[in-house]
């Protein structure tokens, strides 16, 4: 399992006065997997990025990377892990390349390290700003920064805890692609964001967190079967206004305006052919009939309430 | 820790704190030399022919080591506690944090670049000083022996300081309250056996008054207690604060939640 395992969370609890961050997260993310870290804001997602990363100390559990257990051996944890924080920090002193150069020295890479950083600057767009101080670059350059300061020492493991989060569109898709092409490499990519469509349209894998607990670890098409059962949604439109509904559908019908039915349909009991028969039993002509299949914004919204 | 010093790492720290400074020396070796100088030519001008402390010594030139190792303490505190202080205001202190760096490395990176640039400053001053007035030196070791041991301590104060500060003025509290005071009345600009009795007993607890009496010893081959003892205290002092700052580093203690 561990040889399998890129970072690998047990147990563990954290708390802050009085709030309970963490109540006992377990987790597997296995190397080589694009994994989603999702959640509402306060889910406790920071405090475990935290945690994996050593800025956070658990108050029990233990978290390893790679094997290496991040409290007793994080030199080799901090060695394979790259972390790409939320918030947009940097050293005013300094350029773009003197703080990779920086950076890959705390790791104790020295010029060896410059073809690498040459190769980050301009895979992530910075090969021209590289002269440039800190201070001057745009939020989004910063941002950019902060992605190849994580890599700098070609981490085998990167996490990324809100990369997109107040970042315009060109941006995002340029990071997106470059953060593709490392996992490519087979690099594990972790990721934590509050932008559904891009885990959908990214992870592998996906847990969702929720008042520091993990309320759904599964694959996404997993999520997503289970969301459609929950909340799969019919429209049909009739010719004529119905004025009284078969007894077997009343429980489903969600909305009833004129010749608009609205069904939302538990696809483990019942199924679109079921409604559609029993409305045309009782003499009922459908003119139109849309489908919404659940996408992981409802599997979220599911999940994050219920626990409310 | 259980690997041998990642060296290439506490270099690259080190060096990031010495271009921190000197790309703002002005501010940093400049203003404290100019400081030191205008204390100099005040108080030398002032009191150079009525105060003489020590048989055949000038005021002017007995203020010169103490106002040396003042400025040598007064910036390798400031060196190491603005750094962290900034660092911990702007974030930026994370890109540290998730280095392999263990505790014990930060600690010797930080502070060997607060003795670097206590002993630029201190240097400097000399170096003025001197193109006024004739400085004999003694016993040129135990000078460099002092200023490294007495910017080492203030370094690791500064360490000190600057994890504990949440805010810049709660540093500001620190460097008034505490090292200030510490600095002015440990005999820089007298010899603390012109102080009444109370003070003169007070001032052997200054460790501040050591620091600079064994360099003052340096200097002139005389001093108020024995340099041995003061080198012995500096070392002992010094020892303690290397402890307590490395429980802190190791602790995280306002460093890691």
């Amino acid at each position: 399992m561990t040889d399998l395992s890129a970072i690998t969370v047990r147990g563990i609890h954290k708390s802050f006065r009085n709030l309970h961050a963490l109540k006992g997260v377990d987790l597997d993310i296995r190397r080589g997997e694009f994994f989603g870290l999702l959640g509402p804001n306060g889910a406790g997602k920071s405090t475990l990025i935290n945690i994996i990363a050593g800025l956070a100390r658990a108050d029990r559990g233990s978290v390893s990377v790679l094997g290496h257990d991040v409290a007793d051996q994080y030199r080799e944890a901090r060695r394979c892990l790259g972390i790409v924080p939320q918030e947009i920090v940097f050293d005013p002193f300094f350029n773009v390349r003197e703080v990779l150069r920086l950076q890959a020295g705390y790791f104790g890479l020295g010029r060896g390290a410059d073809d690498w950083i040459d190769e980050l600057l301009s895979g992530l767009g910075l090969a021209d700003k590289a002269g440039s101080n800190m201070r001057s670059l745009s939020g989004g350059m910063k941002r950019r920064v902060l992605v190849a300061q994580a890599l700098v020492h070609k981490p085998e493991v990167v996490v990324l805890d809100e990369p997109t989060a107040g970042v315009d569109v060109e941006l995002r898709q340029s990071l997106w692609a470059f953060v593709r092409r490392l996992h490519a490499q087979g690099r594990t990519i972790v990721l934590t964001t509050h932008y559904l469509e891009e885990a959908e349209s990214l992870c592998d894998r996906i847990a969702i967190l929720n008042h520091g607990e993990l309320v759904a670890l599964d694959t996404k098409q997993g999520l997503l079967d289970k969301g459609v059962g929950k909340t799969m949604t019919v429209c049909v439109t009739l010719a004529t206004p119905m004025t009284r509904l078969p007894e077997d559908l009343q429980p489903m019908l969600k909305e009833h305006k004129d010749n608009r039915l609205l069904f939302q349909i538990d696809r483990s009991r019942h199924s679109i052919v079921q409604v559609f028969d029993s409305l045309r039993r009782c003499g009922a002509e459908i003119l139109d009939l849309e489908t919404e299949a659940a996408d992981l914004e409802d599997v979220f919204i599911e999940l994050t309430t219920r626990s409310r | 820790m259980n690997q041998a010093l990642n060296f290439f790492g506490v270099y690259t720290l080190f060096r990031k704190e010495i271009l921190r400074f000197s790309k703002v020396w002005l501010q940093t070796i400049g203003a404290p030399i100019v400081t030191s100088l205008l204390y100099l030519l005040v108080f030398g001008h002032v009191l150079e022919d009525r105060v003489q402390v020590f048989e055949g010594v000038s005021y002017t030139a007995f203020l010169i080591p103490g106002l040396m190792m003042m400025s040598v303490i007064q910036n390798a505190f400031a060196n190491s506690s603005s750094s962290l202080i900034q660092s911990k205001v702007t974030g930026n202190i994370v890109f540290i944090l998730l280095t392999p760096l263990s505790h014990l490395e930060m600690y010797l990176a930080f502070v060997a670049a607060a003795v670097m640039r206590g002993l630029l400053v201190g240097a400097g001053v000399c170096v003025v000083a001197v193109v006024f007035i004739d400085l004999p030196i003694a016993h040129p070791f135990l000078v460099l022996v002092f200023a490294l041991a007495g910017s080492a301590v203030l370094g690791s104060l500064g360490v000190i300081a600057g994890i504990w500060a949440d805010k810049f003025d709660q540093l500001a509290g620190f460097q008034n309250f505490v090292i200030m005071p510490l600095s002015f009345l440990s005999g820089v600009f007298y010899s603390i056996k012109s102080l009444p009795g109370f003070w003169q007993q007070l001032s052997h607890f200054n460790p501040f008054f050591y620091m600079i009496d064994g360099f003052r010893y340096g200097f002139f081959g005389v001093s108020d207690v024995s340099p041995w003892t003061s080198l012995a205290v500096v070392l002992i002092v010094w020892l303690a604060l290397a402890l307590a700052t490395l429980a802190m580093l190791a602790r995280g203690y306002k460093l890691r939640s």
